[in-house]
């Protein structure tokens, strides 16, 4: 199944992309996604504690499951204001 | 003339367009005994630097809904009070307004501790993020890691607007 990764702020210039789609088995979860990514992208290793993730724009936890067409998004500390 | 209660976007931010919104809605028009209201701008400097600008990116659909998540949290802790909350993406110059909040209320203490709570929250949970371009060089600026579900982050955001 397909999903569409969405990077942004650090992630996504260390990225150079805002939107990835990727191939991913069943079963994936936002974790094994962001593990894939940190072996395609080694910079965002420093980011394994830091980071928080969304589903379909809606914050979810590295253990939920992603369905085929999600859009998964990884988010660095944010800084608004 | 009404503009969304909150929103994110390009546009350049408008305080008294918040203000008309919060105090001309609802059936308590008349009883407002307060509105407060927060300007947050791009300042020259930060943390030693010589700032030029700011660029500020952000998930707009996430953050419209952590927008929607305060303005129902200010609703519980403080009834009655109504919520604007506006953030301005894209390149914003020193000066310019980043965020814009209006709170109003029947009573100046809800209004000034709703509107503390907003700006809080916003830099613990909304996906935003500011780039400061400095002189000699750019840096992403990360704070928080976002946990809407994170208590005691809350608390410590409900601490500080009650002071």
């Amino acid at each position: 199944m397909r999903v569409t990764v969405r990077l942004f702020a650090r992630l996504r210039d260390i990225a150079g992309a805002s939107e990835l789609p990727r191939d991913v088995s069943p079963g994936a979860t936002i974790g094994s996604i962001w593990r894939q990514l940190v072996g395609e992208f080694p910079d965002f290793a420093g980011y394994e504690r830091s980071i928080s993730s969304a589903v379909n724009a809606d914050y979810a936890r590295m253990d939920h499951l992603v369905h085929d067409g999600d859009e998964v998004a990884f988010l660095p500390p944010v800084s608004g204001g | 003339m009404s503009v969304p209660l909150l929103a994110i976007g390009t546009a350049p931010l408008a305080l008294d367009a918040l203000i008309e919104a919060v105090t001309d809605r609802g059936t308590a028009t008349g009883s407002d005994g307060a509105v407060a209201t927060f300007l947050g701008l791009v300042r020259n400097h930060n943390a030693g630097r010589v700032v030029q600008h700011l660029e500020y990116e952000g998930y707009e659909p996430l953050a419209l809904r952590v927008f929607e998540r305060i303005a129902a949290e200010t609703a519980q802790r403080w009834p009655g009070v109504r919520l604007a909350l506006h953030h301005r993406l894209g390149r914003i110059e020193i000066g310019g307004a980043s965020v814009a909040i209006a709170a109003a209320s029947a009573h100046r203490a809800h209004a000034f501790s709703a509107c503390r709570y907003t700006i809080e929250r916003v830099k613990q949970i909304a996906p935003i993020w500011k780039r400061e371009f400095f002189d000699g060089g750019d840096v992403w600026i990360e704070g928080a890691t976002a946990d809407p579900d994170d208590e005691k982050a809350r608390q410590e955001a409900e601490r500080v607007a009650c002071v």
